[in-house]
C-alpha cells in the first residue's frame, strides 16, 4: 500500500503539525474573538459579530494607560538589562580572572528559578526595606530577571569571535578604542540585538514577579489582564493581544527581508 | 600568535604575554570592571533577597508590631504539614506537563529541523510567535476552547472520552474545565515553546550524513532515531525539560484560570500568603521549600542525564 506507506514515512511530520496546531490555535480564537460582541462582561463564548472593539481600541477603562506602562517598562528594563548583560558577557567570554565559576553560578541561578521565588523574595527585601512599590521596583525586578538572558545570548556570540581579527586590527595600527568599535562590536551585534529582544519579549509579558513587586497605581499590561479575568473581560484586550501578535510577526518578516537584501549584496 | 593577548574562554589555555607595569595591572582589572555593574545589580536584588527571605521565614511578629527574628522554625513545619499536598499536587502537574512537551514538542522540533526544508524559517517564527500575545490572554482562550458548551468538550463527550478521564479522575461532570486535565494542558500549552527552542538547536546540529550513514549499515530509521539522533539531541532534552519543569512547578496562573480549588498548586498557596493573607514568614518559608524541592531534583536530574555543558 503506497498511501500507507507515505502516511508511515511522514508520521513524524503529521505530529509536528498537530503540535504547531496546539500552539497556534489560542492565537486564533484571540483574533476571532476580538470581533465578537459578548452577551455578559466576560467575553469567551461567541455571542455576534462586531467591529467596536477594533474601532475604539482604548475604550475601557485605563487599558491602553497599562500598554504604556508596559511599553515604558519594557524599553528601559531592556536597555539596562542589555547594557549591564553586555559588559558581564563580553568579561566571561574574553578574559579569564578569579572567581569565574561563582558568576557564572550567579547568572545561572536566575533562570533555574520559578518567578515565584524571585518575585516573592524580592518583594520581601523592599516591604523590609519600606521601598514604596512603583515604577522603580517593577524596572529594577526586570533587569534583574533578564540580565541573565542577554548574557547567555551574547556569551555565545562573543566567544565563537576569531580573536585574530582583533589582532589583525591592532597590528594595523588601531587604537584599541577603535578597534572595539570596528571589529568586536560589529560582530558581537547579533548577539546583543538578540538578547534585547529577548528582555523585551519576556518583560512585556512578565506577570508573575510584576504582581509581587508592584504598587497599587502601577499596573502593567498582564495585571490589567489578570484583574480584568476576575471581573469582566473586555473585549479590547483582544484587539491588543492580536496587535501585539502583529507587530511581532511584521518584527520577524522585516528582519529576515533585510538580512536577506544584505547577503544578497555582499 | 605572541600578540593573542585576549583568549576566548574555550580557547586551549595560552598563556598571554605579560606586558609589564601598571599597564599590566590595569589589564588585569579589565574583566572587574566589566562584571561590576551586572553582578552588583544580581547580588543586590537577587541573591540577597533569598538570604532576606530565608531570614523572613524564621520571623515572629505582625503587621503591626514588626517582624524579629526569633529563629522559629516550627513555621516550616506548620507550613509544610497544612500545604504538602500542594507541593506534591504542583511536582506532579508540573511533572506531567514536562513530559507531555517532551512527546509533543520533539516531533515539532525534528520536523524543522530535517523535514522542514525551505519552510524551516517559517516554521521557527510560528513557534515563537504565538509567544508575542501576552500569555495571560492566551490562556484565557483556553477557556473559550474548552468551554462546557464547546466543539472540544462535546466532541469528548460524544466520543465517550470524558468518561474514560473521569473513571481515570482527571475530569469531573462532563466538564474539562476546572479540572486537573485543564491545568495540566494550560500548563503544557504555556510552556511548550520552552522545549522546542533547546530540543531544536540541539538536533539542528545533527549532521544528516549520519543518518544516510545508519542507513548504509541497515539501521531501520527507528533503530537509527534510538541509537544516533536521540543520544545527540540529550543536551536540548534535559535542557528543554529544566526549562519546562521549573517555571512550571511554580506557576499558579494556569490552576487559577483554568482549575478549581481543588487544582491549586503551591504558587497560588505563596500568591495568597504574600499578597492576600500577608503572612510573609509562612510566603518565605513556603518559596524556600520550593525552591529547595526544585534544587535538589534538578542537581539529581543533571547527574543523572550527565550533562554538564548546560551552562
Amino acid at each position: 500500500m503506497p498511501v500507507l506507506n507515505w502516511v508511515r514515512r511522514h508520521l513524524v511530520v503529521f505530529a509536528g503539525v498537530a503540535a504547531l496546531a496546539y500552539m497556534t490555535i489560542p492565537n486564533v480564537i484571540v483574533l476571532i474573538f476580538s470581533f465578537n460582541q459578548p452577551k455578559g462582561r466576560f467575553n469567551y463564548s461567541w455571542n455576534h459579530f462586531s467591529l467596536d472593539a477594533w474601532k475604539n481600541p482604548c475604550g475601557v477603562g485605563d487599558m491602553c494607560d497599562s500598554v504604556s506602562l508596559s511599553l515604558q517598562i519594557a524599553v528601559l528594563a531592556t536597555l539596562g538589562a542589555t547594557v549591564l548583560g553586555t559588559m558581564v558577557a563580553f568579561a566571561l567570554g574574553r578574559y579569564r580572572f578569579r572567581g569565574r565559576g561563582p558568576v557564572t553560578g550567579l547568572i545561572w541561578l536566575p533562570m533555574a528559578m520559578p518567578e515565584i521565588v524571585m518575585g516573592a523574595s524580592l518583594g520581601t527585601l523592599f516591604l523590609n526595606m519600606r521601598i514604596q512599590f512603583g515604577f522603580l521596583t517593577i524596572l529594577i525586578a526586570h533587569i534583574m530577571f533578564c540580565l541573565s538572558f542577554v548574557v547567555t545570548a551574547v556569551k555565545a556570540r562573543v566567544m565563537s569571535m576569531d580573536p585574530r581579527l582583533e589582532q589583525a586590527a591592532q597590528d594595523l595600527y588601531a587604537t584599541p578604542w577603535s578597534t572595539f568599535w570596528r571589529i568586536t562590536f560589529p560582530i558581537a551585534a547579533p548577539g546583543i540585538a538578540a538578547g534585547a529582544l529577548l528582555s523585551f519579549a519576556i518583560s512585556i509579558d512578565d506577570f508573575i514577579i510584576t504582581q509581587f513587586n508592584a504598587g497599587p497605581a502601577t499596573v502593567t499590561f498582564p495585571m490589567f489582564v489578570w484583574g480584568a479575568a476576575q471581573k469582566g473581560l473586555p473585549v479590547q484586550v483582544n484587539v491588543i493581544g492580536t496587535l501585539m501578535f502583529v507587530a511581532a510577526v511584521l518584527c520577524v518578516v522585516v528582519g529576515q527581508l533585510l538580512s536577506r537584501r544584505r547577503k544578497a549584496h555582499s | 600568535m605572541a600578540a593573542l593577548s585576549t583568549a576566548p574562554a574555550g580557547a586551549p589555555a595560552e598563556v598571554p604575554p605579560v606586558p609589564p607595569g601598571a599597564a599590566a595591572r590595569r589589564r588585569r582589572l579589565v574583566p572587574y570592571w566589566l562584571l561590576l555593574p551586572g553582578i552588583l545589580w544580581l547580588l543586590v536584588f537577587f541573591a540577597a533577597p533569598m538570604v532576606y527571605q530565608a531570614s523572613t521565614s524564621v520571623q515572629t511578629g505582625s503587621l503591626e508590631t514588626g517582624y524579629q527574628v526569633t529563629w522559629h522554625f516550627a513555621t516550616y513545619w506548620d507550613a509544610f504539614r497544612e500545604y504538602d499536598v500542594f507541593y506534591l499536587r504542583s511536582l506532579i502537574y508540573a511533572g506531567i506537563a514536562t513530559v507531555l512537551c517532551l512527546a509533543i514538542g520533539y516531533p515539532l522540533a525534528y520536523t524543522i529541523a530535517f523535514k522542514a526544508g525551505r519552510w524551516r524559517n517559517v516554521l521557527l517564527v510560528m513557534v515563537i510567535a504565538p509567544f508575542f500575545t501576552s500569555f495571560l490572554i492566551r490562556t484565557l482562550a483556553w477557556k473559550t476552547i474548552l468551554a462546557d458548551d464547546g466543539y472540544v468538550v462535546t466532541v469528548l463527550d460524544k466520543l465517550h472520552i470524558l468518561n474514560v478521564t473521569a473513571s481515570l479522575g482527571i475530569t469531573a461532570d462532563d466538564r474539562v474545565l476546572a479540572t486537573p486535565l485543564a491545568v495540566v494542558c494550560g500548563l503544557t500549552y504555556n510552556f511548550l515553546p520552552f522545549m522546542i527552542l533547546p530540543l531544536y538547536s540541539s538536533l539542528e546540529r545533527i549532521d544528516p550524513r549520519l543518518h544516510e550513514a545508519a542507513g548504509d549499515l541497515y539501521a531501520r530509521p527507528f533503530t537509527t532515531f534510538r541509537k544516533v539522533t536521540f543520544p545527540i539531541s540529550l543536551p536540548g532534552v534535559v535542557a528543554g525539560t529544566l526549562l519546562t519543569f521549573i517555571p512550571a512547578s511554580g506557576d499558579y496562573i494556569n490552576a487559577e484560570l483554568l482549575g478549581s480549588p481543588s487544582e491549586q498548586m503551591i504558587g497560588n498557596v505563596i500568591q495568597s500568603k504574600f499578597l492576600t493573607v500577608l503572612d510573609y514568614p509562612t510566603a518565605a518559608a513556603l518559596s524556600f521549600m520550593l525552591m529547595a524541592a526544585i534544587l535538589v531534583i534538578v542537581s539529581v536530574y543533571i547527574r543523572k542525564a550527565g550533562t554538564e555543558e548546560l551552562v
